[in-house]
């Protein structure tokens, strides 16, 4: 019966969304209030109703109702509680109910915090949210319905895939949903902006916010996602250019690039047509992810089960988004361009470097990702790319990029007196040098061009990032301090220059060796020696595991016991490994179980990462610098009302 | 600076960024590209020389060899028409097993033997790489038995 509710709910959900849609937009062209209120209204029982759904799906995998062919298939009884939540979203169905519903809860805080912005584009937003979301609950209920029965219902399911049994994999997925689903809300606000062909700097004010709020999600999520790679999947690295990275990576990049557009539009109202295609490029991106990593169509180690169906519907579905949009913004976009210049030393100039150098990222990391499609329809050759060419490839825009990044910083909008940017950056530049070549070759012993340029350009960054917040901490009580917006760009920076530092090091100075080990033996990798104690049984709920004890030493004073396990899950009967590592700021030593070699003796992976927590944190950084950034005085509610065109 | 140049600026440095992005693809992708051959190409010596490709198959039952205490590793992959021999060193992933699927990274040495650099089996039981489900669709060879027996009739069919 819960199922049936469940379904009965998602039919209604498209139902109001589909009034979401058409009456609002129909309100806004005709300046029909009574119409265009009834998007918020419709947006709320649309919300509700897909909570209700998703609700039911939930109670479906707390019960364990294997009566439902998507619980059978994806939990079992002995699974933990947390699992068989995050098991809900586990695989494609369930994973697309998430989906809209995030994209449901995006819509309602539209609705809610929208009093500010003019009725009539505030429909017209709402309704282009409704769209999709009628674009998404079709594609549910047509070729994915998680409710479907399976009768007889077996008496156990058959687990949830071993892998994201996992507590980072477990919110990975809705964090990244809820930054790739955000980039809807910049969509709606540009496709609005483009039909009313009103677009100003205010404009600019009201999409700032939510873009960065959905950047920072996807920021979270694609770290969440790499740091899971890291220890789950014990390859060791922590980013592999697998299509599936790449798909969530891309938004992301033009993310990144629409909110230091965003910056300039607002400030300046320039680049507005620019700002608008990056708008719809981020989320047709967000799309393509989606199409990716659901129709089948590419190898990947996160490919979900191919249904051509699904691929069919998806791709049916971006075309219409993708050309609608662009059909709108050829024809509403040169109009709205302004006609106020900038110098050549000025802010405007390092950000459409930046949005240039960001653009040029992301269609180097398409190219490599569509390469192998386009090869295989062109002459049958079946190619992959390997990551050696994505990190040459990416490198090349990049470096320029973190180099011009401290510059833009300290540049004035307009113009720039070239004598006092001078002044500012030449101590900074210096110590940057001197940096790169210090921070390798006293912590680590050797130094190269590569890594003076990678430490050195990591310096630079976090150098630049901090002068404008030390001066106003410096700076005197009473005096105009730092406002949060600039505070907050410069934490980003920041976490972009500690990323930069994590990526150099253990690059460079990363150590991984597969070795043969008995229990008593010991092994030396990167100046630590690793020695097996013991092996051991062990077991958890729903497998059972051996168990190694690994003790590590250094100078023969002990550092850390570990205990590597290698699991096997009882349903599924799959081998798993569960890595033991040693977590550390300075670095992470890292030993994962592979097989028994024979009698006693055991392969192991033994890895030495330095800075390699630098990454994930320099992420955690950045997000934190989009927090600070939107909670700046001008986007609050208030002021907005107060400036909003009556 | 004026709109119109402003514009011209964008539109150059774009289209400057965009030429070198291209010629660096182009130039780095012959290195970085790498070829699936199928197992019955391999035996038939068909397969690109002295650089590395991937080869991808099933693991022949029994086949799996290894010295007492040695992370090396010795095994065979057949398309169920032609076997290769693989070797490899270092921790499998572990979905390999014997009469599973499997890609292996590497190049084939003067011994007719496949070194491997990467062994790659899937994360999901149920799911085989689309290429190896691909070239082992065309041989219609009985799976079961090739995966017990190894070759069964290499060099008949002619893919």
């Amino acid at each position: 019966m819960i199922p049936e509710i469940g379904q009965f709910a998602l039919i209604l959900a498209l139902a109001l969304a589909v009034c979401q849609t058409i009456i609002p937009l129909v309100g806004a062209h005709r300046g029909d209030a009574a119409m265009m209120a009834v998007g918020r209204t419709a947006a709320t029982g649309h919300f509700l109703f897909v909570a209700v759904s998703f609700a039911c799906l939930t109670y479906a995998f707390l019960v364990s109702d294997f009566s439902v062919l998507y619980v059978a298939n994806h939990s079992q009884l002995a699974l933990p509680t947390l699992y068989k939540v995050s098991a809900v979203w586990g695989a494609h169905e369930g994973s697309l109910l998430l989906w809209i519903l995030i994209l449901a809860a995006w819509t309602l805080a539209v609705a809610r915090f929208s009093s500010g912005l003019p009725v009539a584009f505030a429909a017209r937003v709402i309704g282009v949210l409704g769209f999709l979301s009628i674009g998404f609950l079709l594609f549910a209920l047509l070729t994915s319905n998680p409710f479907d029965r399976l009768v007889p219902a077996p008496a156990d399911g058959g687990d949830l895939n071993p892998l994201l049994q996992d507590p980072g994999l477990a919110i990975h997925p809705p964090l990244l949903y809820v930054g790739y689903v955000g980039f809807s809300v910049a969509f709606a606000f540009a496709i609005a902006a483009m039909i009313s062909g009103d677009l100003d700097q205010k404009w600019a004010r009201w999409t700032r916010p939510w873009t960065t709020v959905a950047w920072m999600f996807l920021t979270l999520g694609i770290a969440l996602g790499s740091w899971w790679a890291y220890y789950e999947l014990g390859w060791g690295g922590w980013w592999f250019w697998d299509a599936v990275e790449n798909a969530s990576f891309m938004p992301w990049l033009i993310g990144t690039a629409l909110i230091h557009s965003l910056a300039v539009t607002e400030k300046r109202g320039l680049f507005k047509s620019w700002t608008l295609l990056l708008a719809i490029t981020a989320f047709s991106l967000s799309l393509l992810g989606t199409f990716l990593v659901r129709s089948g169509i590419i190898v990947s180690v996160h490919a979900f089960a191919t249904d051509p169906t699904r691929g069919f519907f998806i791709l049916s579905f971006l075309a219409i988004v993708v050309i609608g949009a662009l059909v709108l913004y050829a024809w509403r976009a040169p109009a709205l361009d302004s006609d106020v210049g900038f110098s050549p030393l000025s802010r405007e100039t390092f950000l459409l470097l930046n949005n240039v150098l960001l653009v040029v990222a992301t269609a180097l990391v398409l190219i490599g990702t569509l390469a192998p499609l386009v090869v295989e329809m062109m002459s049958g050759g079946k190619i992959s790319i390997g990551p050696p060419w994505f990190n040459v490839a990416f490198l090349v825009p990049m470096l320029p990029l973190v180099i011009l990044l401290g510059m833009g910083m300290h540049t004035a909008w307009r113009t720039q007196n070239a004598d006092a940017w001078w002044r500012v950056l030449r101590i900074p530049a210096i110590a940057a040098i001197v940096l790169g070549v210090i921070i390798p070759l006293l912590f680590y012993g050797r130094v190269s061009l590569m890594l003076v340029v990678g430490c050195g350009a990591a310096a630079w960054i976090v150098i630049s990032a901090l002068i404008q917040p030390v001066r106003s901490l410096l700076r005197q009580k009473g005096t105009a301090g730092i406002t949060r917006s600039a505070l907050g760009m410069s934490v980003a920076h920041l976490g972009m220059g500690l990323f930069v530092i994590g990526v150099t090091i253990v690059s460079a100075f990363g150590v991984e060796s597969d070795q043969a080990l008995q229990p008593g033996e010991s092994i030396e990798v990167a100046g630590f020696e690793f020695h097996l104690v013991g092996l051991s049984n062990v077991q958890g709920p729903n497998f059972s595991a051996i168990e190694a004890e690994i003790e590590i030493r250094d100078d023969g004073k002990l550092v850390d016991t570990i205990r590597p396990q290698k699991r096997q899950y009882l349903v599924q009967k799959s081998w798993m490994t569960e890595a033991g590592i040693r977590a550390g700021l300075d670095k992470d030593l890292f030993v994962a179980l592979g097989d028994q070699l024979g009698q006693n003796s055991w392969s192991v992976r033994i890895q030495y990462k330095p800075l390699i927590r630098f990454i994930w944190l320099g992420a955690l950084v950045m997000a934190i610098g989009g927090l600070i950034a939107i909670s700046d005085r001008r986007y609050r509610a208030g002021s907005r009302a107060a400036e909003a065109p009556a | 600076m004026k709109p119109r140049q402003q514009r011209m600026l964008a539109v150059g440095l774009a289209a400057l960024g965009i030429a070198i992005a291209a010629g660096l693809t182009l130039r780095a992708f012959q290195d970085n590209m790498m070829f699936f051959v199928e197992v019955s190409d391999v035996a038939a010596g068909k397969y690109p020389k002295e650089r590395n490709f991937r080869i991808g198959g099933l693991v022949v039952g029994g086949s799996v060899q290894r010295d007492e205490g040695s992370i090396d590793i010795r095994f065979e992959v057949t398309d169920t028409a032609c076997t290769v021999p693989v070797t490899y060193s270092g921790v499998l992933p572990d979905l390999f097993r014997e009469g599973q699927g499997v890609v292996a990274h590497g190049r084939m040495g003067e011994d007719k033997v496949f070194a491997a650099d990467k062994i790659m089996a899937k994360h999901d039981e149920d799911y085989m790489a689309p290429e190896v489900a691909d070239s082992l669709s065309k041989h219609q060879q009985d799976i079961q038995q090739a995966v017990a027996k190894g070759a069964v009739e290499c060099g008949t069919s002619d893919s």
